[in-house]
């Protein structure tokens, strides 16, 4: 299963046409602890690179844009009682949202882990 | 040309604890070490410490009525009992709060008044323009501050220091000495738990740090986690929720202010009194978990009414509490808002302070 990162700091696995996305371990350690999730909709339809729900922590506020466009089939409802989750993984138990893909070809608008670790460089 | 930050005696071990470090008041100071949840967790639980030298500290020796410091601050001087502190403000001539502070009756004739870091400057000149007599220095650079909090605190204070510290009342201090030096030990603190104000000559103060750290019980926090818990129980921040613009009527803090007396900024604030205040400050429960921030908007039926001026997750709760100013009309509990900044919106109401009262303050 291949990963791939946004410059907003939010990845995504795809499988199977189903793209779980979440946001990096990297834009969860800048946030600091994270204090509260919103989480899209079921059903909800996002184009790539739109606002797909937004994250708060002690120090900020910060919306989460979508990988990838296609319709939110899943929530981690377990984010809502426990944001923390995230902080304690970020890029697996804190996964945010299953998304249908709505077109695959969308990915070569992603960095893979390398090129994204290579973007973190340039920050 | 930037001023250059200060930096307290402790600021290499904040480094090698790979603190995470920001300007607070004109100081490099520790915002984080293992996390602000963290921190504020063993503050409630166990003993956490803060460096708190960025603070001012000023001496008062002289007769204080002859002295004029008597006129100074809202509240007397003189009727402190040697041994004890109080709190109270600084005000401007418009009743305007320059800042809030802390006087401890040392002696007879000799008090030190403690002061935020931010304004230690302007404090001092204010005071020293309004007094008539006496011998009045600032030691904040001579003088290092350790705060010690949690319910745990006291052992700790008594295996450090000794059995003396155990029975001092609530806002009461004791002179006591450590490593060699004359310590200041206050039972005064900013976070609604059992704990400890610690005033040791600046050339002693990371020793004691290291000291204190070595306690299992103890462990660092910065200033993160003490904004989560000032604000849980209630307190204000000088420069967040209060500043020159801001009356002690407004700020719901009359209580601190002698009107039996003669004080600087008396007469407008007789005059508001009389008048009413135009808006008053209140607390809020957020109904959810998002944070209210300095700047949002407090709004009731559509109708921006108010602003935020200090907002947190509050871990103790579980949910966002905040305070703010609003029109008086509206600052009754119960009165449901809406918190609003850009596309964020919250719901919440208005409740009482302080937003949680199950610290171990009064152990």
């Amino acid at each position: 299963m291949s990963m791939y990162f946004t410059k907003e700091h939010e990845w995504v696995k795809v499988e199977e046409g189903i793209g779980v996305v979440g946001i990096s371990e990297h834009a969860a350690h800048e946030l600091g602890d994270i204090t509260f999730v919103e989480l899209p909709k079921i059903g909800k339809n996002v184009k790539q690179f739109e606002v797909l729900g937004s994250i708060e922590s002690v120090k900020a506020a910060s919306d989460i844009f979508a990988s990838l466009s296609g319709k939110v089939v899943k929530v981690n409802d377990a984010l809502e009682a426990a944001p923390e989750i995230v902080n304690e993984s970020a890029e697996d138990a804190g996964w945010m949202a299953w998304i249908e893909i709505a077109d695959d070809a969308e990915l070569k608008n992603l960095m893979t882990r390398e090129q994204y670790d290579d973007y973190l460089k340039t920050l | 040309m930037e001023d250059q930050l200060q930096a307290t005696p402790i600021c290499d071990r904040h480094r090698a604890l790979h603190a995470l470090m920001a300007p607070f008041g004109g100081w490099d100071m520790p915002i984080q070490y293992e996390g602000i949840i963290a921190e504020h967790s063993w503050c409630r639980t166990q003993a956490a410490l803060f460096d708190i030298c960025h603070m001012g500290e000023f001496i008062f020796q002289g007769d204080f009525e002859a002295g004029g410091l008597e006129d100074v601050f809202t509240f007397s001087v003189k009727t402190i009992p040697i041994g004890r502190s109080r709190y109270g403000f600084l005000l401007n001539e418009q009743g305007g709060i320059i800042d809030d502070l802390i006087i401890f009756r040392l002696a007879e004739d000799k008090v030190m008044i403690v002061v935020n870091a931010a304004t230690a400057p302007k404090d001092f000149a204010a005071i020293q323009s309004r007094l008539k007599g006496g011998e009045f220095t600032d030691i904040t650079a001579a003088t290092g501050k350790l705060d010690l909090q949690g319910p745990l605190s006291r052992y700790v204070m008594v295996e450090t220091f000794g059995e003396e510290v155990a029975t001092i009342p609530y806002f009461k201090f004791i002179t006591t000495k450590i490593l060699g030096v004359e310590a200041i030990v206050s039972r005064t603190g900013y976070t609604g738990e059992l704990g400890y104000e610690i005033f040791i000559p600046s050339e002693k103060v990371c020793e004691l740090w290291d000291l204190l750290l070595q306690d299992e019980r103890v462990k660092p926090a910065g200033l993160g986690a003490r904004d989560v818990l000032r604000l849980e129980v209630g307190y204000s921040l000088y420069g967040s929720d209060i500043d020159e613009d801001t009356t002690p009527l407004e700020a719901g803090l009359e209580i601190f202010v002698n009107f039996d007396k003669s004080f600087v900024g008396k007469d407008a604030l007789l005059r508001l009194q009389e008048q009413g205040v135009a808006r008053k400050k209140v607390a809020f429960e957020v109904i959810g978990r998002r944070s209210p921030r300095h700047h949002y908007e407090i709004c009731f039926e559509g109708e921006t009414v108010g602003t935020v001026t200090s907002g947190v997750f509050s871990p103790m709760l579980g949910r966002g509490i905040g305070i703010g100013f609003v029109k008086p009309e509206l600052a009754s509990i119960g009165t449901p808002f809406t918190i609003r900044h850009e596309r964020i919106s919250m719901e919440a109401m208005v409740c009482e302070l302080p937003f949680f009262r199950d610290g171990s303050v009064r152990s």
